[in-house]
């Protein structure tokens, strides 16, 4: 545990020295939440009746959405773990004592952790200030608040377990980029990335949030705001734990595969 | 040998004539073929890239799908009419894309000095960028746009005629020139940094993104920003109130023309940009 | 046909140092920090000759040589190649010289070599004649042959190599800067390519400025040697003004490094 911790630590800290491109996603992310917002905000104007919870826990859906978006961003992948599976570095990986899935997560999570510390601050600050309803309400009690930072870990998890499976199907497939880009897409539909799932139609709504991707940032997004009752938070927070265990276990299993591929074909 | 040497080098500097049109032309449909030649060697690759790419605008065509779902209209712009908005917008960054996105992959030319390689050769640097970049895969994204166009003209209830068919084709050409003058851009800033350009996503994928609503939605303030500064609006948002029918002002018809002016400023900067690679040869 | 006269260039170089405090401050004002790459440099190269270009890393080689290929503009000093300014008019300069980069490829990964060539026919606006002409010179020289329907990747660093001068000469340059060349070779690419560039020079009175740190490059291949170090030409002579006791070349170089401390 020891070594993974160090690992994660390296990375942390090799990960706060990106200054300039911390600047750059922060302005992005900023923009992205405004614009969404005023997305939003032109169909309340429309029809008001017709939106699933109050306009102002849709901003602060937004707002935390973007603040945080490093810790549940599916396309945030690391260049350099795909470069060594396809030019065959990673030989040099499984000669160590390591366990090479093991290492993997743990500096994904930690450049995930950097990136959302550099940047989460200075977005919630100013959406904390936006006038209200464009700005972030305050959760809707402490234990929704600690809840929220329980299931935003989980998603997490749940996240980089799912960028491990991507990682490691690589492995099995001649077009690294063509999965990539095809579970992107997927994924950031189905997690709530393209619009809110509470935005989908009941019925479909409803089976998407049984679905992986619905655990990865929209449980924590809607625990904040307190728009979930008890029941149901605790379905999610369950279905958080399940999807870890099974995408995880899913993982580690074809990383065994393509391991053992690795060795008897020399890469 | 030598005799034959001596007329060769003197043959060689009569040729110096200016380049012409066609002969660029050629020139980048010879790199377009080159590189089509380099993805057809791993095929497998290819035809899954350009699925994924396909695919990407595909789930944000559904997202405006469910908001119409349950909305029905925005600031009084219908689904059908929002989606004619959004096809007209993909495909002029579709095929921005497809021609000048060879920009993108300009902060890895810059870093790799494989900028010094075109700067010795006798052609446009710009023409060298582009074509050496060509990505093919990119097709995907465009047949997804070339599809959703169809729908988006096939479902909308304008009824068209000459002028409104030509607002579409120069709204095409205005909306493919700005998208192109902000991948230059990007480009150009390349030569003075090579951090932090990932907010310049904000003007190009966010424009794509929050293009696929009329302009007009967002408020005054945006309106203006994207009339003045960065010419969405006139690709976009104006000649698309002609189509409706909501304004008749012929000038609506030209003005996607007018954009393309933003090519200039983007070319200055390039320019600029060139010349200081070559005096600090960074 | 090269002359420099006083040229100076020197870059600027944003300063950064550690600590998480200095980090912040860099943020919003940088420290620059003044670089001479090349201090007063004069030099003037005939027509045909060929010239060896030595010194440490660092000491200016590729500043001269972008110069003289157009890609840097110098701070001051007069450059004329075969008449020409290099960094004004670019197109023109570039169209009738040759460069090598021996570090980077110019030839396209994926496709067969001879693809590469049909292109840079067509950058180059070489006519059918004279392509035929230098392609079918190029091959026999350098023994290309087979090589040149096989892909890039699939070829050894020797094979690579071979192409890439061709690929560089293609167009009848009167000028070849070659930025070492032999780096990386071995012994039989090696031998191949010096025995081409010598060949090129005695044919076709190309003039050659070759950098290299492979003293038998030097030894083998150039007749007049320029030592620079610091951003200065410390010496212009010939082999033998070098190699003046009986050390081996490598040698009487490092203590030539040594005696200019650079």
């Amino acid at each position: 545990m020891k070594k993974y911790l160090s690992f994660f630590r390296l990375r942390f800290v090799m990960g706060l020295q990106y200054r300039a491109a911390a600047l750059a996603g922060m302005v992005t992310q900023f923009v992205w939440g405004f614009m969404e917002i005023m997305v939003f905000h032109a169909f309340y104007r429309t029809d008001p009746a017709a939106f699933p919870m109050s306009f102002s826990a849709t901003a602060s859906y937004i707002w935390l959405q973007q603040a945080f978006l490093a810790l549940s961003a599916v396309w945030m992948m690391e260049n350099e773990i795909f470069d060594s599976i396809v030019d065959g570095n990673i030989a040099y990986e499984l000669c160590r004592p390591v366990s090479i899935y093991n290492v993997w997560y743990a500096r994904s999570c930690a450049n995930r952790v950097s990136r959302a510390v550099l940047r989460c601050f200075p977005i919630l600050i100013v959406a904390v200030l936006a006038p209200r309803p464009y700005g972030m309400n305050a959760p809707a009690s402490m234990g929704h608040f600690a809840l929220f930072l329980i299931t935003l870990a989980l998603g997490l998890a749940v996240t980089v377990s799912f960028n491990m499976l991507i990682y490691v199907l690589t492995f099995f497939t001649v077009s690294p980029q063509g999965l990539r880009i095809f579970f992107v897409s997927t994924v950031e539909f189905f997690s709530g990335a393209v619009i809110p799932l509470p935005f989908f139609p009941e019925n479909i709504r409803a089976v998407m949030e049984l679905l992986p991707f619905a655990s990865m940032q929209n449980v924590a997004l809607r625990v904040y705001s307190g728009s979930m009752s008890g029941g149901e938070m605790r379905k999610a927070v369950i279905l958080q734990v399940f999807w870890l265990g099974a995408v995880t276990a899913a993982g580690k299993l074809l990383c065994r595969l393509a391991e053992r591929r690795v060795t008897v074909q020399g890469g | 040998m030598r005799e034959s040497a001596h007329k060769l080098s003197r043959k060689s500097i009569r040729r110096s004539k200016p380049i012409s049109i066609q002969k660029s032309i050629r020139l980048y449909m010879h790199y377009v073929s080159i590189n089509v030649r380099s993805a057809m060697q791993y095929k497998m690759s290819f035809f899954l890239t350009a699925v994924g790419q396909f695919l990407v605008s595909f789930t944000v065509f559904l997202g405006i799908f469910f908001m119409f779902d349950r909305f029905h209209a925005v600031e009084g712009f219908t689904y059908s009419e929002v989606l004619l908005c959004f096809s007209v917008m993909l495909l002029e960054f579709s095929l921005a894309e497809m021609f000048a996105r060879g920009f993108d992959a300009f902060s890895g030319m810059v870093r790799k000095a494989e900028f010094d390689r075109i700067l010795v050769r006798p052609r446009n640097e710009i023409l060298q960028v582009l074509g050496s970049k060509f990505e093919l895969t990119r097709i995907g994204r465009m047949l997804q746009a070339v599809v959703m166009f169809g729908y988006g003209i096939a479902k909308s209830e304008v009824s068209w005629n000459f002028s409104k068919v030509m607002t579409v084709l120069f709204m095409l050409i205005g909306g493919t020139a700005v998208f192109t003058g902000l991948f230059l851009i990007y480009a150009a800033l390349c030569f003075f940094t090579l951090d932090g350009l990932e907010f310049m996503n904000v003007f190009t994928d966010g424009a794509r993104e929050y293009g696929k609503y009329p302009v007009g939605i967002y408020g005054e303030k945006l309106l203006l920003f994207s009339t003045f500064v960065i010419p969405y609006a006139l690709v976009q948002y104006y000649p698309l109130l002609y189509l409706l029918g909501r304004r008749t002002e012929k000038i609506l018809i030209f003005l996607p023309l007018f954009a393309c002016a933003f090519l200039l400023p983007a070319l200055l900067l390039w320019k600029f940009g060139v010349r200081h690679y070559k005096s600090s040869g960074s | 046909m090269i002359t420099m006269e006083h040229v100076c260039k020197s870059y600027r170089i944003a300063k950064r140092n550690a600590g998480f405090g200095e980090a912040c401050k860099a943020l919003f004002r940088r420290e620059y920090e003044v670089i001479q790459a090349l201090n007063d440099v004069s030099f003037t190269i005939g027509d045909g000759e060929m010239v060896g270009y030595i010194g440490p890393n660092g000491a200016g080689k590729s500043s001269t040589i972008k110069i003289l290929s157009g890609i840097l503009t110098p701070d001051s000093g007069t450059v004329l190649v075969d008449g020409r300014i290099p960094h004004k008019n670019r197109i023109r300069h570039v169209s009738r010289i040759g460069v090598v980069f021996g570090q980077r490829s110019q030839l396209w990964w994926d496709v067969p070599v001879i693809d590469s060539f049909e292109l840079l026919k067509d950058i180059y606006s070489i006519s059918e004649t004279d392509y035929k002409e230098s392609l079918e010179e190029l091959t026999e020289l350098l023994n290309l042959g087979e090589l040149l329907r096989s892909p890039a990747r699939q070829l050894s660093l020797g094979q690579r190599m071979r192409c890439e001068i061709a690929a560089s000469l293609l167009h009848r340059p009167r000028i070849l800067f070659l930025d070492e060349p032999t780096i990386g070779l071995d012994a039989v690419s090696k031998l191949a390519v010096r025995d081409f560039i010598l060949r090129q020079n005695q044919t076709h009175k190309t003039t050659v400025i070759l950098t290299t740190h492979d003293m038998q490059d030097i030894e083998a291949l150039a007749s007049r040697i320029l030592l620079i170090g610091r951003g200065k030409i410390l010496m212009d002579g010939t082999l033998e003004d070098i190699k003046k006791g009986g050390d081996s070349i490598d040698e009487t170089v490092a203590e030539l490094y040594r005696s200019y401390d650079i």
